[in-house]
C-alpha cells in the first residue's frame, strides 16, 4: 500500500518519486559544501529529528530544501476526476489529475471508505495504462494468411466488421435444433474481460441477443 | 457463484471488506489476500490490531501467512476434508448456534425417503446416471409439507419442466449459476422437525455424512497435524456465538477446482451452523479478481444468463413466457416475481414492439440447449464450427489454461476482433508463439483475419464497475482516448447502429429482434460517444410515469414498467446516478451507505435480518446491526435492512400467500423458496446436495475417504490438444498450483506492458522446496523445465521453504510446486506461460476449470527448442500411457500415434 511504505519509485524519465507522487530532486537535496555549519546541521535530518517537534522523522524533520522547492503534480493540475482502479475487485477509488488534457497523476482517494486513500503497486501504476510506451492506439489489420500487420482506418474497419458479422450470422443460423425452435446463430462467439463496465456488458448482451448470438462469455467464467 | 447462491440465495459476498474489522476471528482459505487484494487486506490488519485471531489455510506460505497467527499448510485440493472435519467437530461438540440453526436454516427440514448418501453408496449419492455421468436430483428433494403452505399450485408448464429438468441437455446448461440472485427453485416447502432428531432431518443427514471426517482423517488427507486442526477448530468455535463472529475469506483458490462450488458450499454449511451469516464481522467474503467481475455476472456476458441472473431461455423448456416463468409462478420468496423482472427486461430491450399480444417479444430471444461455454466453444473453433470471435479485453492465449488449445482455436476462425490497449498474445498468435517454434503453426497456414481495435483506458471513458462486495462506483471521464482508441460502449453502440442500418429494409423475420431493438442513446462529442448514464438509467428501469424506478418491488408483469437488470434497480433512484455518490468515509458509518450504490437496494450486508434473533432483537449488544423497532413498526439499524421494512418478526404467511408474502417474519434468506439458509441443497448444485471430498482430477494421492477418486461428474473436453495426466502416475509425480503476484494482473496485458510493474517482477519463476530441489537437482536462479501431457515450459527456479513437502501417514511424500501465471512472450517482461502446462477439466456446476491443482514433472535445464520439444512431451505421454497429442496443421486432425501401454484416455 503506497501510503504505508516509504519506498520510492522511478518515473519514466528516471526521476525518483515518493509514494505520494512528489518528485524528488536527483541530488537528494544534500546541498553544497560551502554552507555554514548551522545550516549544514539543519540539513541533517537526524539533527532536526532530535531537536525539533518531530522525533520520529515522519513530518517536518524529514523535509529538505528540495522537498520545499518541489511542487507536486497534484497541486498544479487543472482538474481532478473521481475514478476507480481497473485491476482487482477491491475497487479502490482514485483521484485522477489532469493538466493540459493529459493525465499527470493518479492517486488513491482518501475519502473512500474502502481504500481510505491507499493503492497497491498496480493501482499506483495505473497511469501507465494510459502512457505505456507500447500502447497501440491505431487500428491494425492482418489479412488471411498475411505475415505482417497493416494499417486501416477506423471507419473502414467498422464497415468490414459489420459485413463479417452479418455473414457469420447467416452462415451459422439455426432455426431449429433437435426439433425445437432455437432461432440463433452459432457463427459468432465473444469473450469479454471483467474490466468491462456494466454499461458495456449490458449493450453487448443486448446486441448479441438481438443478433441471435449465444456463445457469449466472460472472464467471470474463468 | 452457485456455491453461495444455492446456500443463501444470492451469489455475492455476504459482507463488505470494511466489516472484516468487526471480526473476532478471520480465516483466509483459498486466497492470498495480502498479495492479491492488498488494499482490502488493511481491514484484516485492522481486525488483528483489535485482537482478532487470523488463520491462513493455504499450501503456500505467503505474506498473508506472515501476518496470520497461524498458517495451516494443507495439501492442495483437500479443503473439503478440512472444512468437513470442522463441521463434524462443531456437531459432535454441540458448538453450533442452536437458536440460529433452528430458526434460520433448513436443519429441521425432512428429506425424501429415497435419498441415499455417499456413506451408503461408496462415494456416490442416489440418482447417479453412470452413462451420462450426471445426477438426477429428484431423490434429494424435501419431503413436502401438506397442505402446501407455499401456495405453489403447480401449473402444467412447471410439471412439464420437472419432466425435462433431468434431461442431459438441460443439465449441461449450468442452471446452477442462475442462483446468483434467487436461490434454486424448489417444488414446495418441507416438513420440519424442530427437535432436529428425525433421522431424515437435514441435521441428522449432515451428521452421518461427515461422521468419518475425524481430526485423524483430516490429518491424513490434508497432511497436517491433528493439533493444528484442533487449534483452528478451537479459535473458530470460541469466536462464533451471540457475542462473537468469525469471517471466512476465499478467492479463486477455491473456485478453480473440479469441486469448486462444493468448496464454497462446505464453508457455507460451516458458517451457517456457527450462526455467522448476516451478522457483523461474520459472513463469507468472496474476493473476486477483476475490477468488475461481479458486475460481469450481474449483467452477464455469459451464455446461460440474462441480466439479474434470469436464465437464458432453454429450447427444451421455454418456448413461451409462461413456460419460462412457470418454475417460479406461485413460489415463495422474491423469485416469485420472476415474471415482472423478465417482462421489464423485455420492455427495456424491445420497447413498444414488446406487447402482451406477442408475449412481450419473448420469442425474440435466442435459445440455448447445451453447454455453450467458453472452453466448449474453443473446441468448436478447432473443428471449424465458429466463424467470428470477439475478444474484448481478454487474453485467452495466456489467461486460459491450455494456451496451446486456445491458440489452435484462434487459428481456425474466419475472423477475429481484438479490442485491447496492447498487442496481446491473443492478437499475435498468427505470427508468434510456442507453436510457431515447434512448427505446428505458421502465418502461411492461418486464414484468420484479425482486426485489432484499440480500446480506451478506465480514465478515458465513463461508466460503473461493480467491485467484490457488490458496490457500483461511477468513474468520470478524465480525458479523451487518443487516435482510434474508443470505449467498448462506443464500439458496440456504433456496430449495432450500422447493422441496423444495413438491415433497415429487411423483411426477414429473423431480423426483427435487431430492428425492433431500443437503440437510440444520446451521443456526445466529436467521436459520437454514447451516453453511459443513459444506459445506466435503462438498466435501472422506468415506471409508467416515465420516471426512474426506485426499487424492483415496483416492477410489474403487465408491460407498464421496464428495466434492464432488476437487481440494479435503484442505482438511478430519484433520477440520480447513485453510483456516483462520494460522501467521504468520515461522514458515514462503517457500512458506507452513501459511497456508490450496492445491489440489492443499497444493502451492504446481505441477510442482515439474521443479525437479530427471531423476535427481532439483536443477538447481543456487541453484535448489534439490524433490528426490529416495535414503536416505529419497522426494521432499523446501521444498514439498509435486507428484509421488507415493515414485515413484523411474528408475521406468519396465510395459506395461499405468494412470493415475498409467503415468507415469514423469521425467514432472513428472502431469495430462497423457503426463506432459509441451506445446509443441505435439495436443488441447485449438480454434483451433490452435500460436499464430499474427492481428489483433484490430477492427483498423486489416492482418495482416503471413498473408493471414488475424483468428482464423478467432472466435465471433460477430450482431444489431442487436451490430454489429461493420469492420477497417481510416476511420470507426473508432483502437484502444481498457479497463483498471482501483487505486481502483475492475470494474463499480463495490463501489467507486463507497464514499465513500473515489469521492473518490479521482471521474469517468470517457479517456487520449489529445498527437498524437491535436492530430489531433482534444481538450483536456485537456474532454469528448470516442467512437463505435462499438454506441453513443456521453462522457468527460473526459486528454492524456498515457503513451499513444503507433505508427508502423509503411509509415508508418501507429496511435493508441491508453485507457479505465477502472468507471463508469456509479449510485453516488457516476458517468459513462458504457466497456463500452457495445464489441462482443462471443469467443475460441472460452473464450467470453471481446475487451475489450482494439477500434476507435472520438473527437470533441471531449459526446454528443447523446435520439434524436439514435441518429441519430449510425446515421450512423456507414451510413458504415462496417455494417447498421442500430436496434431496436424493448425491443430486440426489428430495425428494418431501409438497409444502407450495401458492407455485409458
Ligand atoms: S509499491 Fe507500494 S508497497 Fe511496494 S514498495 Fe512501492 S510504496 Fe511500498
Ligand atoms: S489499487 Fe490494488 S488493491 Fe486496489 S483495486 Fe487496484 S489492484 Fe486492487
Amino acid at each position: 500500500m503506497s501510503r504505508d511504505c516509504g519506498a520510492k519509485h522511478r518515473t519514466e524519465d528516471g526521476r525518483r518519486v515518493g509514494s505520494l507522487g512528489a518528485v524528488v530532486a536527483p541530488d537528494g537535496g544534500a546541498g553544497g559544501n560551502m554552507i555554514r555549519v548551522k545550516t549544514w546541521l539543519d540539513s541533517w535530518p537526524v539533527y532536526r529529528q532530535l531537536t525539533g517537534s518531530d522525533p520520529f522523522g515522519r513530518g517536518k524533520a524529514a523535509r529538505s530544501k528540495a522537498t520545499e522547492a518541489t511542487v507536486s503534480r497534484t497541486a498544479t493540475a487543472d482538474r481532478v476526476l473521481k475514478s476507480v482502479c481497473p485491476f482487482c475487485a477491491v475497487g479502490c477509488a482514485q483521484n485522477v489529475y489532469v493538466k493540459d488534457e493529459k493525465i499527470v497523476q493518479i492517486e488513491g482517494d482518501p475519502d473512500s471508505p474502502i481504500n481510505r486513500g491507499r493503492l497497491c503497486p498496480k493501482g499506483s501504476a495505473s497511469k501507465q495504462l494510459v502512457t505505456s510506451p507500447t500502447r497501440v492506439t491505431t487500428v491494425k489489420y492482418r489479412r488471411p494468411y498475411g505475415t505482417e500487420w497493416e494499417d486501416l482506418d477506423l471507419d473502414t474497419a467498422m464497415e468490414m466488421i459489420a459485413d463479417r458479422v452479418l455473414e457469420a450470422r447467416r452462415k451459422g443460423w439455426q432455426e431449429e435444433d433437435g426439433g425445437k425452435r432455437v432461432n440463433r446463430t452459432m457463427g459468432i462467439a465473444s469473450l469479454g474481460g471483467a474490466t468491462l463496465d456494466n454499461e458495456e456488458n449490458y449493450l453487448m448482451k443486448k446486441l448479441y441477443s438481438a443478433l441471435g448470438a449465444i456463445q457469449i462469455e466472460n472472464q467471470a467464467r474463468i | 457463484m452457485p456455491g453461495l447462491g444455492a446456500s443463501f440465495g444470492r451469489g455475492g459476498a455476504t459482507n463488505f471488506l470494511e466489516d472484516l474489522s468487526n471480526s473476532d476471528c478471520i480465516v483466509i482459505e483459498g486466497s492470498n489476500m495480502a498479495e492479491c487484494h492488498p488494499v482490502g487486506f488493511q481491514w484484516v490488519s485492522e481486525a488483528k490490531a483489535r485482537g482478532a485471531k487470523i488463520v491462513h489455510i493455504d499450501p503456500r506460505f505467503t505474506r498473508t501467512s506472515a501476518i496470520a497467527d497461524l498458517h495451516v499448510p494443507l495439501r492442495m485440493g483437500t479443503d473439503i476434508a478440512f472444512l468437513g472435519g470442522l463441521i463434524k467437530y462443531v456437531l459432535d461438540n454441540d458448538l453450533y448456534f442452536k437458536d440460529y440453526v433452528v430458526a434460520y436454516t433448513n436443519a429441521s427440514a425432512l428429506v425424501n425417503e429415497e435419498f441415499a448418501d455417499t456413506e451408503d453408496l461408496d462415494g456416490l449419492f442416489s440418482g447417479f446416471d453412470a452413462e451420462n455421468r450426471m445426477y438426477d436430483d429428484s431423490s434429494w428433494q424435501y419431503d413436502p409439507e401438506e397442505p402446501n403452505h407455499s401456495g405453489a399450485e403447480q401449473p402444467a408448464e412447471a410439471a412439464e419442466q420437472e419432466r425435462t429438468d433431468d434431461h442431459p441437455d438441460v443439465k449441461k446448461t449450468d442452471r446452477a449459476q442462475a442462483a446468483g440472485s434467487g436461490g434454486p427453485t424448489i417444488p414446495a416447502k418441507p416438513r420440519r422437525d424442530e427437535t432436529l432428531q428425525h433421522p431424515r432431518s437435514v441435521f441428522q443427514i449432515l451428521k452421518r455424512h461427515y461422521a468419518r471426517y475425524t481430526p485423524e482423517m483430516v490429518s491424513e488427507v490434508c497432511g497436517i497435524e491433528p493439533e493444528v486442526f484442533l487449534q483452528v477448530a478451537k479459535w473458530v468455535t470460541d469466536n462464533s456465538n451471540r457475542d462473537r463472529t468469525t469471517a471466512w475469506v476465499y478467492s479463486v483458490g477455491w473456485t478453480q477446482h473440479s469441486v469448486g462450488a462444493q468448496y464454497i458450499r462446505t464453508c457455507s454449511i460451516l458458517q451457517t451452523l456457527l450462526g455467522n451469516i448476516g451478522r457483523p464481522g461474520g459472513g463469507i467474503m468472496a474476493l473476486r479478481g477483476h475490477a468488475s467481475i461481479q458486475g460481469s455476472t450481474d449483467i452477464p456476458t455469459l451464455y446461460n444468463l440474462l441480466p439479474g441472473y434470469l436464465p437464458m431461455p432453454h429450447a427444451m423448456q421455454h418456448a413461451t413466457l409462461d413456460e419460462y416463468v412457470a418454475d417460479a409462478a406461485g413460489k415463495a420468496g422474491f423469485w416469485g416475481n420472476k415474471r415482472a423482472y423478465m417482462t421489464s427486461l423485455l420492455k427495456a430491450w424491445w420497447g413498444d414492439a414488446a406487447t402482451a399480444e406477442n408475449d412481450f417479444a419473448f420469442d425474440y430471444l435466442p435459445k440455448i440447449n447445451g453447454d455453450h461455454s467458453s472452453y466448449r466453444t474453443i473446441a468448436d473453433m478447432i473443428e471449424g464450427k465458429v466463424s467470428g470471435y470477439f475478444l474484448v479485453g481478454e487474453n485467452p492465449s495466456v489467461g486460459h489454461p491450455n494456451g496451446r488449445m486456445n491458440r489452435f482455436g484462434l487459428a481456425n476462425l474466419d475472423w477475429m476482433v481484438v479490442r485491447d490497449l496492447q498487442m496481446i498474445e491473443s492478437a499475435t498468435f498468427w505470427k508468434e508463439g510456442p507453436e510457431h517454434e515447434t512448427g505446428e503453426l505458421a502465418p502461411e497456414t492461418i486464414g484468420t483475419e484479425v482486426f485489432f481495435m484499440p480500446a480506451a483506458t478506465h480514465v478515458e471513458k465513463e461508466g460503473t464497475f461493480t467491485q467484490t462486495q457488490r458496490v457500483l462506483q461511477w468513474r468520470h471521464k478524465a480525458v479523451e482516448p487518443p487516435n482510434d482508441a474508443r470505449s467498448d460502449l462506443w464500439f458496440y453502440y456504433h456496430l449495432g447502429r450500422m447493422l441496423r442500418e444495413r438491415l433497415a429494409d429487411s423483411t426477414d423475420p429473423r431480423d426483427r429482434p435487431l430492428l425492433d431493438l431500443t437503440w437510440d442513446y444520446p451521443v456526445h462529442g466529436e467521436t459520437q460517444d454514447p451516453d453511459a448514464e443513459a444506459v445506466l438509467r435503462e438498466i435501472n428501469g422506468v415506471g409508467p410515469d416515465g420516471r426512474a424506478l426506485n426499487s424492483y418491488m415496483q416492477m410489474k408483469d403487465d408491460g407498464s414498467t421496464s428495466g434492464g437488470c432488476w437487481i440494479y434497480t435503484g442505482v438511478y433512484a430519484d433520477e440520480v446516478n447513485q453510483a456516483a455518490r462520494r460522501v467521504p468515509a468520515k461522514q458515514m458509518g462503517l457500512a458506507g451507505s452513501e459511497w456508490g450504490w450496492a445491489w440489492p437496494l443499497n444493502r451492504r450486508m446481505l441477510y442482515n435480518r439474521a443479525s437479530a434473533d427471531p423476535a427481532g432483537k439483536p443477538w447481543s449488544e456487541r453484535k448489534k446491526y439490524v433490528w426490529w423497532d416495535e414503536d416505529a413498526g419497522e426494521w432499523t439499524g446501521s444498514d439498509v435492512p435486507d428484509f421488507e421494512k415493515n414485515k413484523r418478526p411474528d408475521y406468519v404467511p396465510p395459506d395461499g400467500a405468494k412470493a415475498q408474502d409467503a415468507l415469514a417474519g423469521t425467514d432472513p434468506f428472502v431469495m430462497q423458496g423457503d426463506g432459509k439458509a441451506w445446509l443441505f441443497a435439495p436443488a441447485g448444485v449438480v454434483d451433490g446436495p452435500l460436499p464430499t471430498h474427492y481428489e483433484p482430477v490430477e492427483s498423486v494421492v489416492e482418495n482416503a475417504l471413498y473408493p471414488i477418486q475424483a468428482n464423478p461428474t467432472v466435465e471433460r473436453i477430450p482431444g489431442p490438444w487436451n490430454r489429461e495426466n493420469p492420477s497417481r502416475s510416476e511420470v507426473f509425480p508432483f502437484q502444481v498450483t498457479t497463483y498471482r503476484l501483487t505486481e502483475h494482473h492475470t494474463a499480463g496485458g495490463m501489467s507486463r506492458t507497464l514499465p513500473y510493474l515489469s521492473e518490479l517482477q521482471p521474469e517468470f519463476f517457479v517456487e520449489v522446496s529445498p527437498e524437491l530441489a535436492r530430489l531433482r537437482g534444481l538450483s536456485n536462479g537456474e532454469y528448470a523445465t516442467l512437463v505435462s501431457a499438454r506441453t513443456a515450459i521453462e522457468a527460473k527456479v526459486l528454492v524456498t521453504e515457503r513451499m513444503r513437502p507433505i508427508r502423509l501417514r503411509g509415508g508418501q511424500v507429496v511435493h508441491q510446486i508453485g507457479m505465477p501465471y502472468h507471463w508469456s512472450y509479449a510485453g516488457i517482461s516476458t517468459g513462458d506461460s504457466a497456463n500452457d502446462l495445464l489441462g482443462i477439466a471443469l467443475d460441472p456446476n460452473t464450467h470453471i476449470q481446475e487451475d489450482k491443482v494439477s500434476t507435472a514433472d520438473i527437470i533441471p535445464g531449459r526446454r528443447p527448442r523446435g520439434p524436439a520439444m514435441l518429441d519430449l512431451v510425446e515421450d512423456y505421454r507414451r510413458r504415462a500411457g496417455v494417447q498421442s497429442g500430436r496434431v496436424g496443421v493448425n491443430g486440426r486432425d489428430p495425428v494418431e500415434a501409438d497409444a502407450g501401454e495401458g492407455s485409458n484416455l
